[in-house]
């Protein structure tokens, strides 16, 4: 198990830092940070996948000397799908601060917990 | 207290009556706290909050624990998923055994005439999906821009980057790096079917080379020539001008057509068909995204 | 491809675990922008250079430059509104 685990050791540490996102995306309470777990999550996901399609020896898939024998090249593939992924990632983030922003403008805290408290507090108060 | 059954307290807590956070805290609720609290924060100011201010510091001591033991959780469980995956950098598994990469790449260069691949992949055989996500890129701008742009009354003050703008090394490096920055962008969009790179990386790059000239300098130059209108004309006729070429190609590919944009030679700079074209439609797309959310996020307009 | 490989993926769990645990927020954004760097070699180095040229604009570039844009403006928020001294606290 230890072996397989060291031999598929791109998709461990791929694993292990969505952990580290997904963890810091729910439980801490700084939204800014919120938002770099989130980021994190997103790029050991497109580790992942691109690990999916890495063949040691190979190259990478740019036609050279006009040979196409697909033992030749690495999977095309995974990196199409990441490719449009990035850039959908930082225009989520982009959205994400500017909701932050206005959040801030609003209640004057990054904390979750506070905005909640008051926003709890102003139902409360106004029937 | 009565005990609760589990159903009526998820309900009070969908309603928003229940705290969540001192029930896994396992504490009863403080009744006074003289001191706890930071000196001067808003929390110690106002009296009705201050138990708020405990709970969460009671959620905070155990914040740790819950980490660690999501974390352990989400770890252990996808480890064991990784075991029982095909290898890592073999050729026999699935995803590279599989028909449709064999096909991209034997007959990808015969058929879309891109030597890049992936270029071909995502211009040519999957354009739709860049398509779409052209659009995401442009909804992501109308959304940032409902939240951000700035009212007629309360304009953003000028003088918010003014530290910036000043900044001899960096208005000098600007002007080092400004140009080269922009040829490296085209080059990078315009061999996006020959080499690594396309349309998004370029345009991203571009969108980086604007970025840098609107923070050290005045920005009054550029907002001459890319404003709201600019920016609208641009986006709109990149856009229309993708789905419109794709309707063509498909329209001619799917009746068997002979399409007026041959694959050309391979390697040479006017071929592979509409990948050059679409390339610098996305590319135009990205940069003015870019640039626009910077302009939005400092000076509340484009 | 091997020893430079497992420095870098080192590498890239540091960065992706301080960006998450460091306290101050500055700092943690010039981590990320770090882990950004490393995520684009790496993506080199398993023969995707369209990805890597991609995540190096991208993600080093310009989703870090707005999130500096935004800590600047929330910092300007709050001395808009006088509270200049628990504001950095605030923010960190």
């Amino acid at each position: 198990m230890l072996e397989t685990l060291w031999n598929n050791r791109i998709e461990v540490i791929a694993v292990v830092l969505f952990a580290v996102g997904l963890t810091t995306l729910f439980l801490h309470k700084n939204l800014l940070k919120k938002i770099i777990g989130l980021n994190i999550m997103d790029t050991s996901g497109y580790l992942f996948l691109t690990s999916l399609g890495y063949i040691e020896g190979r190259l990478s898939p740019i036609v050279s000397d006009g040979n196409t024998d697909p033992s030749r090249y690495v999977n095309p593939l995974p990196a199409g799908l990441v490719l449009t992924g990035i850039v959908v990632s930082v225009s989520v983030t982009a959205v994400m601060l500017a909701l932050t922003l206005r959040l801030y403008r609003r209640y004057h805290t990054l904390n979750l917990d506070e905005i909640y408290r008051i926003v709890h507090r102003e139902q409360e108060e106004e029937p | 207290m009565a005990k609760k059954s589990f159903r009526e307290t998820l309900r009070e807590w969908d309603e928003g009556n229940f705290d969540f956070t001192m029930k896994t805290a396992g504490i009863p609720l403080p009744e006074n706290e003289d001191g706890k609290e930071k000196e001067g924060s808003e929390w110690s100011r106002t009296p009705h909050l201050r138990t708020a201010g405990s709970e969460i510091k009671a959620f905070s001591k155990l914040y740790p624990v819950f980490a660690g033991l999501l974390l352990f959780a989400v770890i252990t469980f996808l480890l064991l998923v990784i075991v029982e995956m095909p290898p890592f950098n073999s050729p026999d598994t699935p995803a590279n055994r599989s028909e449709v990469t064999w096909r991209y790449i034997r007959s990808g260069l015969s058929e879309t005439g891109a030597v890049n691949i992936v270029a071909g992949v995502i211009l040519d055989y999957r354009a739709f999906d860049t398509l779409g996500e052209s659009h995401v890129l442009f909804a992501a701008t109308v959304a940032v821009m409902i939240l951000m742009l700035a009212k007629r009354e309360e304009e953003e003050p000028e003088e918010e980057l003014s530290i910036l703008r000043n900044d001899l090394i960096l208005q000098n490096t600007a002007k080092v790096l400004v140009p080269f920055l922009l040829m490296f962008g085209a080059y990078i969009i315009l061999n996006g079917h020959l080499g690594p790179g396309g349309g998004f990386s370029g345009g991203a790059v571009l969108g980086g080379a604007l970025i840098l000239y609107s923070s050290a300098f005045h920005p009054g130059k550029l907002q001459k020539i890319l404003n709201m209108k600019s920016y609208r004309i641009i986006v709109l006729l990149a856009l229309s001008f993708y789905s419109g070429m794709k309707c063509y190609s498909f329209f001619s590919g799917a009746n068997g057509l002979e399409t007026i944009f041959g694959t050309g030679t391979p390697g040479a700079i006017l071929s592979a068909g509409l990948i050059l074209p679409l390339n610098i439609a996305v590319g135009l797309v990205v940069a003015c995204t870019m640039y626009g959310f910077y302009a939005i996020f400092t000076r509340g307009r484009i | 491809m091997n020893y430079i490989e497992i420095a870098l993926l080192g590498l890239l769990l540091i960065c992706g675990i301080a960006a998450c645990v460091s306290r101050n927020l500055m700092v943690s954004l010039i981590i990320f922008m770090a882990y950004s760097v490393i995520m684009s070699i790496i993506w080199a180095l398993l023969r995707a250079p369209d990805l890597a040229v991609t995540e190096a604009a991208v993600g080093a570039g310009i989703s870090s430059v707005l999130m500096f844009v935004t800590l600047k403006k929330l910092r300007d928020i709050n001395h808009t509104f006088g509270e200049d001294q628990s504001g950095e606290e605030k923010l960190s």
